[in-house]
């Protein structure tokens, strides 16, 4: 289980660099889905294999299907990836690095604390969903209200 | 010879009479069609014409595997991979008798929804790389289509799901001993029964690919061995789509004793292939907006009722 952990996090680390350093958006995209499907793994890994499956449902399946829709109507050609390949210049690098480095440090910092190896217990779709009717129901119901109003304001727009 | 769950032996097995069998589907869907068309189909090579499948399968092998170019040749070859690993992969969860199968998942049908969703990658990234103005629109109806069926498959689950109390499909299986879920999710069935059509976008809703209007949609730009893995998906996603309604619908490998459990899942499996081909032969295909509308006007709806209805008797008789 441990070395499906790393390797699935070295899939997920390289994938998302191809997706920044990628001028061609659909390539970039395809990068962008194996990355979610390698963090759905790396879930699966930590014993919540409800949240790796939503994962791969709904990241992988659904929001990235939209994303190649809209890329598929906008018909990218080859001038966005001439545009892409200007804004990839080495200046661009400088302050995201910086910003990047500072918060690697942070989080290694934070993970120096923790204690806790792999071997976590599983969590399965009952305790899950037990949380999610139980204690946190407020945050899910919100949520729902802020999904409708989305709908309802795309609707809107579409209308015009 | 003992076949474990999950054994190497096991996953051969499966896998070789998976593809088989799909394989075979092609002889086998053009001689049902000849017979509900009272015509022959094709009955020259073989006993029957059975060897049909192997002339098909020498000629798919030897032709020219053309890959233009200005199609994207990255996507152009991932697409026809996706739809046979995800499909393939889906039948890793499905249980085929009591000791019988590949995983034994406590989240069995929500890792078939996650590979059915991911299947519309294959059509999508097909159209969209083939640079081709036919191809790209039938992979915006195959992208529209399955993201909407998608949904109304999952929601027809969840009645099955809330009865059993579980999302592994071998305990599915097992709840089903004394009643096949059929008969209190019949609505769930019908619903699932077409998101089923729909997912695997064969004749009546093979609008991606309705040669008629847009060439042959996705796959116009494909040839050779590609074009293949396309067909032979295309077959997979039928088996696929009859195990899962047998595991769901109709008791798995449970049958009289007379014959062993696997013969009742082939049996079982086999009568919805011949019906979704019985459907190919009977019913015409609906326009693209007739199709979207009956799915979110009417099987939405239909699908949330059935779950409400399905989750007041659960909650009553507890």
């Amino acid at each position: 289980m441990t070395i499906l952990f790393y390797l699935a996090s070295a899939i997920a680390i390289i994938s998302t660099l191809c997706v920044i350093l990628q001028t061609n958006i659909v390539h970039a995209l395809i990068y962008l889905i194996l990355s979610l499907l390698a963090v759905a793994v790396i879930f699966y890994v930590l014993g919540a294999p409800f949240a790796a499956v939503l994962e791969a449902i709904v990241y992988a399946g659904a929001i990235m299907v939209l994303f190649l829709f809209v890329i598929m109507m906008l018909n990218m050609g080859q001038h966005t990836r001439d545009q892409e390949k200007s804004w990839l210049s080495a200046r661009g690098w400088i302050a995201p690095g910086v910003m990047a480095g500072l918060l690697l440090v942070q989080l290694l910092s934070v993970f120096a604390q923790i204690d806790q190896d792999l071997s976590g217990q599983r969590i399965d779709v009952m305790a899950v969903s037990g949380l999610l009717f139980g204690p946190y129901v407020l945050a899910v119901e919100l949520a729902s209200i802020l999904l409708l109003a989305g709908l309802v304001s795309a609707y809107h727009l579409a209308k015009k | 010879m003992t076949l474990e769950i999950g054994s190497a032996l096991t996953i051969g097995l499966i896998l070789g009479t998976v593809i088989g069998v799909a394989a075979m589907l092609i002889w086998v869907e053009r001689r049902l069609l000849g017979f509900w068309q009272d015509r022959l189909g094709p009955n020259r090579v073989g006993p029957f014409g059975l060897f049909q499948v192997v002339a098909d399968m020498i000629k798919i092998f030897t032709k020219e595997d053309w890959t233009p170019p200005f199609a994207d040749k990255f996507s152009f070859v991932l697409a026809p991979a996706i739809i046979m690993t995800v499909i393939l992969l889906s039948f890793a969860v499905v249980p085929f008798a009591p000791n019988l199968g590949i995983v034994d998942s406590n989240i069995g049908v929500l890792f078939v929804l996650a590979m059915a969703s991911l299947g519309a990658y294959s059509v999508m990234l097909g159209g969209l790389s083939s640079d081709n103005k036919y191809a790209l629109l039938g992979s915006l109806r195959a992208a529209a289509q399955m993201v909407s069926y998608e949904v109304f498959m999952g929601i027809s689950l969840l009645g099955v799901v809330a009865l059993s109390g579980s999302f592994n499909l071998r305990e599915i299986v097992l709840a089903q001993e004394d009643m096949w879920y059929v008969l209190p999710q019949f609505v769930g069935f019908v619903i699932f029964l077409i998101a089923g059509v729909a997912e695997s976008h064969r004749l009546p809703f093979d609008i991606p690919e309705a040669e008629q209007e847009i060439c042959a949609g996705y796959h116009t730009e494909y040839s050779g061995m590609k074009f293949g893995m396309f067909f032979v998906g295309e077959y997979l996603g039928l088996v696929l789509i009859s195990s899962l309604i047998t595991v769901l619908f109709f008791g798995g490998w449970y049958g009289p004793a007379f014959l062993p459990p696997v013969f009742w899942f082939a049996i079982k499996a086999f009568a919805f292939i011949a019906f979704f081909i019985l459907l190919r032969a009977a019913i015409p295909r609906p326009r693209y907006d007739q199709l979207m509308s009956y799915g979110w006007l009417f099987l939405l709806p239909l699908s949330l009722i059935n779950l409400l209805v399905t989750g007041a008797i659960i909650l009553n008789s507890q």
